[in-house]
Order: structure tokens, then sequence, then C-alpha cells
């Protein structure tokens, strides 16, 4: 009777246990467990068009596979770490409040160095066959960090500018150039401050037009001469902030704030992460219909999102699910029209049947969306560290005296 | 035994110093006038009586009320009807209300209840007021009314703490005599505090003057 | 019930104390998962090697004294210009609603009014100003934070004026100024050296109160506030949401520096309140009447109105833009109206207003009961609360809640406390019950006790008197405490942030989520819904009386 009852208990254990660490190469089991569960989705909130498109993502997985999806909006990617963190603090392994994180670069990095991730897992997802990993080697690596599939790609998103034509028909199309156009039209452009993740970015490719070997930025900066390589950058700057908008004493704080800005007539210029967003605010009444896109000669930075799973989530079947079905081609066509949120597909459309295909033939990118083939070279990331070590440095050089 | 109220050896002190000394007996049906300036205590005797007393102040001595020690009851046990120079009728409930609050629990049924308070208000020529909001009422009626339902409540004692001082003169003597009357009636011993020498000469009681 | 006080007193102090502890901890090092398990100066160091330590630290002292003077010297002209006249009365309706704005709200509308984009711009050009594009120049997130400064201002000129007028009618100020004008002193005069002097004692704490809100706010700063670099309190909460989780160390670190601003300038203040009030002898013994009263009421009124016109045209700007299709600069008025907003986003409001409106109440509630309870324990058990309870009551207010909530959240999960909607509601209580006890013990105390007295006189028991004679009578300052309570639930962000796990999501958390993206139209939206909630909660405190007491002429309140 003892031992028997004992059978039980160590079954029991087993069972959750395995309830707690799903495999995802066993996906019908995935499926199964799945369903019932309520996935906390925690997922940057500050963008209306993203919050909208996850809203019909949680009701589609809803429908088909009875995964609710609860859109924890974050002002801010970093909280969710911070969550996550002080579970691992309070010694909390199991039963965390998140499912599944919208996450990239050093967040990712942060969490993969510190054991906080689920997995591998995202190789396994039965959509991954139609993931472009040849010819947009960004879904592997995240800021040069190989995923290890430790996250899925749900987006590429690439860097573009975009102008309003009616206040600024030939826009500048080399950081040089930039500079140039900046002196003549003083307080006409800005970019969100570092160390936001935009800002970074545009401090990047600043560097990348600057540097002789761009090669050097895929090491970490510890790796290289870290002063010789930025200082012409830090000179550009010199040249550049006072002629930036508020004589860059004052500084938007996101990307997104920008489009406020453009619509507002304050600035000309802009940087943007999403070659679709220029169109989608049109779309929205945000921003004139006479803004258009552009992209710098010599390429610009471009990346993937990711989703990832904490290492003591709750829900990780119902988290897969989720991340299976934003890379199923019909997720990724609406994802990529305009209207709905205008981002960059990860699927190969070499890989997808012609009826998947003809989703995407059929969409409508919008006035302001650049086509594919006009977006240009895409260039890597730079190591984590560079973001990092950039934003310190600009802080500590315009961030702090104005 | 011993009908009415008895205040033995009674001394009110605060933090200590003594402020009220007195040692007397009133019987049902009796009046006592206790006279003195403002400020000697007059109030704080009351309070003592009604166990009100706020925090400070002590007492000695024993007060009994037809033979019951309340010297340490609740207030709400004490049966010691008060009534002062404001009316204090409660704001939120009607005429009738306010007279049938103060109808002991013990009176039960509904239409009973009902009856009493009508003839209460017939008593004191209110017929008819029951629905009114006391606010409406003038002030010899809210007089009246904070009478009767003090009454109602079925009191061994009355302590009366200047309640005539706001009355114009001509009510003033209407309600001295209502008081003074229905008091005696009910055989109520009633203790009166005031700095009006009317008043004691309308009550015609013994007096005592604190000094 | 004669525990009530001290249960409350827990409540209050327990996760303050244990927050703070929290926080702490690793600026001194110690953080386990993050490998400090040893204590160190380490953080210490990083932060004073921050370039920016002295400049955001000289911000957060110099808005925040800056705000709190200001406020305070409108409010007091006021009152000396204009208290008992019918345009005070007229000021009084006009400003109280403004209490119910949210500070973020009326900081996203105020942005909209003064920027060189703004509404007044708008209004003004081209016809009058010529642009055809908005001017360069540095209004709002000015380096030296006044934008920030006159937001504030607007905000807690309205807290004040009502802390006064509480307070007020203990000093019997009618009288006082009275005797100050036969004396031959004009008003204001009359009003600084007979009425200032009596009722600023009974104001300094919450005078205090908005000294260290206005030193440490994020919400605020991140709309109006410069950001190079940012006050103290913005760069803390940057730090905490750094992906380098090392920054922790030295987000608590600067954390605990603000608090110790925050009393620094507490302290600063008091020596500056002796200072004035020295003064203020010699000059009450010079004698004079007064000459530029007339000016000082005008500037009084001036302000006041200013206020008021700031938050209310801010907030009808967030209002028109929730319904404007494109709007370019210099339009006065958006090229077309549309519902395409309200339509979109309408239907996100519901989950959030629904817990917003969950957590309020039940915070509300509990607050009101803990309340009630400690007031009636004091009135039967003859209690006396001295200063040092009402300090403590206020503890909750001083401390920058940056310094304890963060720590607070870690402890929780330490503990293996649930997170969720319960630890919100009792986070919530912590903010929601100085503010209920500080608006319902006057009206509380101030209850005549002769009518408890008429009533155990008659038989009554002391808990009938409290539910059927107590209660009733005190129902409109009852609901107001309520609809305060509301208010200030309503408008919590950081403890709905850490305590809820990011899963409780009110209209606040979603409202400054979606900020950070800028769009007026959805600011607009959920600003207006924010507002309109704890609006209701206020007209519900002035209309429920008058509707239950329709009859009754002395409980209709006069709110």
């Amino acid at each position: 009777m003892k031992r028997r009852f004992a059978a039980v208990i160590a079954a029991a254990l087993v069972a959750s246990s395995a309830a707690a660490t799903p495999d995802p190469a066993d996906w019908d089991a995935v499926l199964a467990e799945a369903e019932g569960q309520t996935v906390y989705f925690n997922a940057w909130g500050g963008s209306t068009a993203t919050n909208d498109f996850i809203a019909w993502a949680g009701a589609q997985v809803k429908d088909r596979y009875g995964v609710t999806v609860e859109h924890v909006k974050l002002s801010d990617t970093a909280d969710a770490v911070s969550r996550v963190l002080a579970e691992k603090t309070a010694g909390q392994d199991q039963g965390g409040a998140v499912d599944l994180i919208w996450i990239n670069g050093a967040n990712f990095a942060a969490m993969k160095e510190n054991d906080l991730l689920f997995g591998p897992w995202a190789e396994d997802l039965p959509n991954w066959k139609y993931v472009d990993v040849e010819g947009k080697p960004a879904v592997v690596n995240d800021f040069t960090v190989p995923t290890e599939g430790f996250e899925s790609p749900w987006a590429m998103a690439q860097v573009v500018f975009y102008h309003d034509t009616a206040r600024l028909p030939e826009p500048p199309k080399t950081i040089a150039g930039l500079l140039d156009w900046a002196k003549a039209n003083p307080g006409r452009f800005t970019f969100p401050q570092p160390p936001d993740f935009l800002g970074t970015t545009f401090l990047k490719q600043a560097l990348y037009g600057l540097v002789d070997d761009p090669s050097v930025l895929q090491k970490p900066v510890d790796a290289v001469d870290y002063a010789a390589i930025t200082a012409p950058l830090w000179s550009f700057l010199d040249e550049l902030t006072p002629k930036l908008w508020r004589s860059g004493r004052a500084y938007p704080q996101t990307g997104p704030r920008q489009i406020q800005l453009m619509a507002d007539g304050e600035i000309d210029l802009a940087i943007s992460f999403s070659p679709g967003e220029a169109s989608t605010a049109i779309a929205n009444h945000q921003l004139p219909d006479t803004v258009r896109t552009f992209v710098l000669e010599g390429g610009t930075i471009g990346n993937a999102s990711f989703l990832a799973i904490p290492y003591n989530a709750t829900a990780k079947a119902g988290a897969m699910v989720l991340a299976n079905f934003l890379l199923s081609p019909e997720a990724q066509a609406r994802a990529q029209d305009p209207d709905i949120l205008g981002y960059g597909t990860v699927l190969s459309m070499a890989r997808l049947s012609a009826e998947q295909r003809a989703a995407f033939d059929a969409l409508d990118l919008g006035i302001a969306t650049l086509p594919p083939e006009q977006l240009g070279p895409v260039l890597p990331e730079p190591h984590p560290s560079w973001a990092t070590r950039l934003a310190e440095d600009w802080t500590a050089r315009y961030g702090i005296a104005p | 035994m011993s009908a009415g109220l008895h205040l033995d050896d009674l001394c009110i002190r605060h933090h200590g110093a003594a402020l009220v000394r007195l040692d007397v007996h009133i019987a049902p049906g009796e009046v006592l006038t206790v006279m003195g300036p403002s400020g000697i205590g007059k109030s704080t005797l009351l309070a003592a009586i009604t166990g009100t007393l706020p925090p400070g102040f002590t007492t000695t001595g024993r007060i009994t009320l037809n033979g019951r020690d309340i010297t340490h009851s609740a207030p709400e046990n004490r049966h010691a009807g008060i009534l002062f120079q404001d009316e204090l009728l409660f704001g939120h409930m009607s005429v009738g209300r306010n007279l049938s609050f103060g109808l002991p629990a013990t009176l039960r049924g509904r239409a009973t209840r009902r009856a009493k308070v009508a003839a209460a208000l017939a008593e004191i020529g209110l017929e008819g007021f029951g629905p009114r909001d006391p606010a409406t009422l003038s002030g010899g009626q809210k007089a009246r009314v904070a009478l009767m339902r003090m009454l109602l409540s079925e009191p061994q004692a009355l302590l009366l703490d200047e309640p005539f001082s706001r009355l114009d003169a001509a009510l003033k003597d209407q309600m001295r005599a209502l008081v003074f009357e229905r008091a005696r009636d009910r055989a109520l011993p009633v203790l009166l505090v005031t700095h009006d020498p009317g008043d004691a000469k309308a009550a015609g009681g013994r007096v005592v003057t604190l000094a | 019930m004669r525990l009530a006080p001290t249960v409350t007193l827990l409540l209050l102090l327990g996760p303050l104390l244990a927050g703070l502890a929290g926080t702490l901890a690793p600026a001194l090092g110690v953080f386990p998962a993050l490998g400090g398990t040893r204590p160190s100066l380490a953080p210490l160091h990083a932060l004073l090697a921050w370039p920016g330590l002295v400049p955001a630290s000289r911000l957060s002292l110099t808005t925040g004294l800056v705000a709190t003077a200001l406020s305070l010297a409108v409010t007091t002209l006021i009152m000396a210009g204009w208290s008992n006249t019918a345009a005070f009365r007229w000021m009084e309706r006009a400003l109280s609603p403004l209490l119910s704005v949210p500070h973020a709200a009326a900081a996203f509308g105020i942005a909209f009014l003064i920027a060189p984009s703004g509404w007044i711009a708008r209004a003004l050009s081209p016809w009058l100003t010529g642009w055809t594009q908005p001017p360069d120049l540095l209004i709002v997130q000015d380096p030296w934070g006044m934008a920030m400064v006159m937001g504030l201002v607007a905000k807690e000129v309205p807290f004040l004026l009502l802390m006064t007028m509480a307070a007020l009618p203990q000093t019997m100020p009618r009288r006082s100024l009275t005797v100050a004008q036969a004396l031959g002193y004009c008003r204001v005069t009359g009003w600084l050296k007979a009425v200032f002097p009596q009722v600023y004692p009974r104001i300094r704490l919450p005078i205090y109160a908005v000294l260290a809100y206005s030193m440490s706010v994020v919400d605020v700063a991140i709309i109006l506030g410069p950001n190079t670099p940012a006050p103290l309190a913005v760069q803390v909460v940057r730090w905490m949401g750094d992906p380098d989780l090392s920054m922790r160390f030295i987000a608590s670190g600067a954390a605990v520096l603000q608090l110790l601003l925050v009393l620094a300038a507490i302290g600063l203040w008091r020596m500056g309140e002796m200072l004035v009030a020295c003064l203020g002898r010699l000059w009450i013994d010079r004698g004079g009447r007064g000459h530029l009263d007339p000016l000082l009421a005008l500037a009084g009124a001036g302000a006041a109105g200013l206020s008021a016109a700031g938050i209310l045209f801010g907030l009808a700007g967030l209002a028109l833009w929730s319904v404007a299709g494109f709007w370019g600069f210099p339009d006065a008025l958006p090229d077309r109206l549309s519902l395409d907003g309200w339509a979109r986003h309408g239907p996100m409001l519901a989950d959030p207003a629904t817990e917003t409106i969950v957590i309020a109440a039940a915070a509300t509630l509990l607050a009101l009961a803990l309340t009630l309870a400690c007031l009636e324990a004091e009135h039967r058990f003859g209690l006396t609360p001295g200063t040092r309870s009402l300090w403590l009551l206020y503890l909750p207010l001083l401390i920058p809640q940056i310094a304890f909530l963060p720590g607070l959240q870690t402890l929780a999960l330490l503990v293996g406390a649930e997170t969720g909607r319960g630890a919100v509601i009792l986070g919530h209580v912590v903010f929601v019950l100085p503010y209920v006890f500080l608006s319902l013990a006057g009206p509380f105390r101030g209850w005549d006790r002769r009518y408890a007295t008429v009533a155990a006189a008659m038989g009554v028991t002391q808990n009938r008197t409290f539910w059927q004679i107590r209660l009733p009578m005190l129902l409109a300052p009852v609901l107001t405490a309520a609809a305060v309570g509301i208010a200030v639930s309503v408008g919590q962000y950081l403890p709905t942030l850490l305590l809820g796990a990011g899963r409780v999501q009110t209209l606040t958390t979603e409202a400054v989520a979606l900020a950070s993206g800028g769009d007026r139209r959805v600011i607009g939206l959920f600003a207006l819904a924010q507002t309109g909630m704890v609006m209701l909660g206020f007209a519900l405190a002035i209309g429920l009386p008058r509707l239950v007491w329709a009859n009754r002429h002395a409980l209709r309140g006069t709110a």
C-alpha cells in the first residue's frame, strides 16, 4: 500500500516536471498541454498598431488551440527582464509571471548570460521550416549573439529614414550628407535619446558610415581599438549636435515620438527601424500623406525581433504555440500589411507554397514603404557591447550637460 | 429603597485637581438647580452623570439612580436623559423617526410604536408633523420634539444643560412650564444647570451654587 | 476596535520599512541573484562616478523646492486676497475639479499647449507670428525644469488650497481678519499677518508631502522635465530598467540618495520656515498696513486662473486629439474629425477600466473601514492622537515611492507572497489611507459629540449610534473621502506596475505604456477615461447625499 502510494507520488512528480518543461519536438503533446493555458505575453505596448496585431493573434490562437493570450503592455522590455530576475532572486523557479517576451539585443544577451531563458526550443517549431535562415542571417544571430534556439524570430526590421516631401523633397543619403544638410537647416533633425534602442541604433548607423573597415564592429569593443574607431563618430557628433532640434539640449525619448514631431512640423527627417512604419502612420492619420521613406547609400542596419520564454514561465507550451503561430505564413503576411503593422517577414518566399506566397504578393505595401528590392543592402548589427559602450559614452558627452 | 438621584460625595477631578464637589439627593419629581459662572464645571457634572466625561477627568464618590449604582455603568445603561441648549435632532431622520428612535426596543409592534409616536406628537401640539424634515421646524417646535424624544426613551432622571438659553422670552416661559410639568408628571428627579436666575426661579426648587 | 490604530499603522508602515530595507540592501551591494553576497561600497562608488550625478540631484532639489514654494505662494495669495468673497467661491469651483485630473494627463495637456508647435502657437500662427513651421525653441523639457515646475504648480495649487481650506475653520480666520481690518490693515497684509501664522502649522505636513512628491515625481518629469540629464528619480527608473542587470545596484544606491535628498530638502524647508517666521515677526512689528495689496490679490487670482486654464485647455486639447484626423502645424483645428480612434481603441478601455474600478473600490473601502475604525476607537476610548501619529500617517507621502517600492517587490517575492491584484490593492491602501484619513478626520472629529450623549441617554448602544446616527450624518464627508481615495488610487503608477507583476493593467499603467509611443490620439483617449473615472467618483460624492437626503436640509453637504 505504502509502496503504491509512493509510486503514485513519483508519477505525479514526473508528470508535473514534464508539464513544466514540454518537449517542443513532440508537437502534439505541446498542443495538448497548451490547451486551456493563459500566456502572459510581455511586449512593448507603446504602439497601437502592434497592440492591435497582438490582440488579433491572441484571438486566433484562442480559437484554434484554446490558448488565451494576455498582452502585458510594457513601456520598457527591461521591466519583464526585471520581473524574471526578481523571481529568480526569490527562488521562484516555477510558476513565473512572464510566459513570453518580445525581446532582442542586449536584453536577450543579458537573459541568456544569466540563465534566465528556457530552451532551446525555437528550431523545433513546426513553422521553423519556412524561416529564411540563409537569406536573413539575423534570424539566428541576435546582435551577433547566436540565438541557439533560445528565441524565435517573428519580424524583420531594417533602419530606414522618413521625410516629409512637402518640406524636404531631396533628403541627404549619406551620413556626411546628413551633417551638411543639418548645418544648412539647423533644428530640423533629431534622434531618440540614447540609451534608447533606436537612438543607439542611429549612433551605430552613423559609425557604419564613418569607419573604414565595418568588420571591426562584429567584434566586442574590448577586442578592438575602440577610441580610434569611434574618433570620427565623436567629431561628427560634435559638429551635428548644436545643429540638432533644440540644439541637442532635448531629445525625443522614443522612436514613435518622432512621428508626432514630424506631424507637428518640428522636424523634417527621422530614423525608424520599421520600413512600414511611415505608411502605417499615414493610414492612422498620424502623418501627412506627403511622407516618404528612404535608405542610406551603402546599406542600413537590419535585425530581427524575437520571442523568448523565461526559464520559470508558467505556460511554456502555450507560449510556444503562440510563437509558432506568429511564424505562420498567415500571421507573417498580416504583419507585413502596412495597414496592420508593416513589419518585414522572416520567412523565405522560396519555401512557401504558391498559395501562401500569393498572400504576400497581394499586399499593397503602402505609399511610403520601399519595396524589398529598394531597401538596399542589410548591414549586420554590431556586437551588443557596441550598443552599451556607445550609449554610455554618448550620455557622458552629450546627455549630461546641456 | 432610596428613589431619586443620589450624588454621594461626588468629586470630579481634572488631571488630579478637584473641579466639582457635590453631595446631594434629588427626590422623584424634584428639581435641583445648579448655578455658577461659566467654566465652573456645570456641564462636566452632567457628563459625569451621563457617563460621557472626556479623557483626563476622574470621579470619586457614588452616583445612584433609583437605587442602582450607575457610577461605572456604560452610558447607554444609565437611563439618565439629557437636554442641551441645542435641540440636536438627528437631521437625517424625519420628526417621527427622531421620536421612535428613542422608544425602548422592548416596546414591540410597528403599530404600537407608531401610535406611541403619534400620541407624543399630539401631546406637544404637533399632530401630523411625523414625516417632516426637522430642519423645517421652528425653534420652539424643535425644542418640544427634543424633549418628547428624550421622554419617550423612558429615562429615570432628567438632566438639563441650560436648555432654555437660546429661546426668546415668550418661548422660554412656555418651554420651562412644559419641561417641569412633564418631569413632575413622570416623577423624574431633575438636575438643571444654568446661569440664568430666571430658570432657577421657574424651577422653584433648591438651588446649589458652585464656586 | 481598540487595536484599529495599531493595525492601521502596521499596514501603513510595514510595507514602507520592508521596502526601504529591500532597497538599502542592494545599495550596499547585497543582491544574491546577481552575485552580490557581501556588502560592498562598489554601488556607491559607481554612483559617485556617474557624471550626471550632480546636475540630476540639483535638478531634483531645485524643481522640487521651486514648485513647492510657488504653489504655496499662489495658494497663500488666493486665500489672502479672496477668501470669503464671491469671487473665491467661483475660484474654488473652478479649481476643485482640477484635483481629479491625474498628474500625467495634466502634464500631457500642458505639454501640448505650450510647446512651440502647441495649441497656443497654432492659434497665433501664422497670422500673428508669421510662423509656418514651429520655431526651434526649448520650452518643454527645458534644462532648468521650468516647464515641469509649471506643470507641478498647476496641479499642486488646488491640493494645497483644499488643505488650507480644511485647516482654516479651526483658526477662526474671519474674526482674525475682521479684527485686522478694523485695525486698519489691508486685506492681504492683514491676512498674512493675522491668519497665515495660525494656518501654516496646520498645513505644514501637506506642504512637505508636495515637496517630497515634486522632487521624486517620475511621470510628470518624463513628459515635461529635462532629459539632459533628467531629474534623479527618472534616472533611477531608467537604471532599474537597464538591460545590464548589474545596474540594479547603482539604481538602488541612487534611490537611497533620492530619499536622502528629500529628507535634506525637508530640513532645508524647515530652516526656511524659521527664517521666514523671524522676518515675518519683524515685518509685523513694523506695523505697515500694506499698499500693494490689490496687486498681490490680482497676482494670486491670475496665477490661479492660469493653473485652471492650463489644465482645462490642455484636457480640451487632448479631447480634440482623440477625435482628430490629421492635425498638422499651424492648423488651429484638425483637418477633419473622426471617431476612428475611439472605435479602434475604445474597446481596449473596457478591461483596464474595470480593473481600475475594482482596485480603487477595494483599496478605498479598506482604507475607509480602517479610518472609521481608528476614528471611532479614538472617540470611544478617548485616545488622543499626537503630532507623532500624524507624521507616521504622512510617512508614505514623504518617502519617495521609488525608494521603497522596488525593494518591496523583491521582498514580496522572497517571502513567497502572491503578487497580483491583491498585492496591488494592499499597495494602494498605503497611499490611499493617508488621504482618506486626512480628508475624513476633520469632519469626523468635528461632529457634535452631544448627539452621541443624547443617544446614550436614550439607552442606545454605541454601535447603534455609530451606524444609525453618526455614519448617516457624516455621509457627505465619508463619500468625499471615498472620492479622494478613488482619485489617489486611479493615479497610482509605480505600485500597480511593480506589485502587480505587470499583469495588473489599469488605465494609468496603460496610459503610461501608450504614452511612450507618443500617439496623442490614444493618450487623449486614456487621459479622458482616467479623468472621467475620477470625476465620476467626485460627482457621486456630491450627488449621492443630495439624492439620499433630498428631504433632509441639514445633510445635503456643501461640497
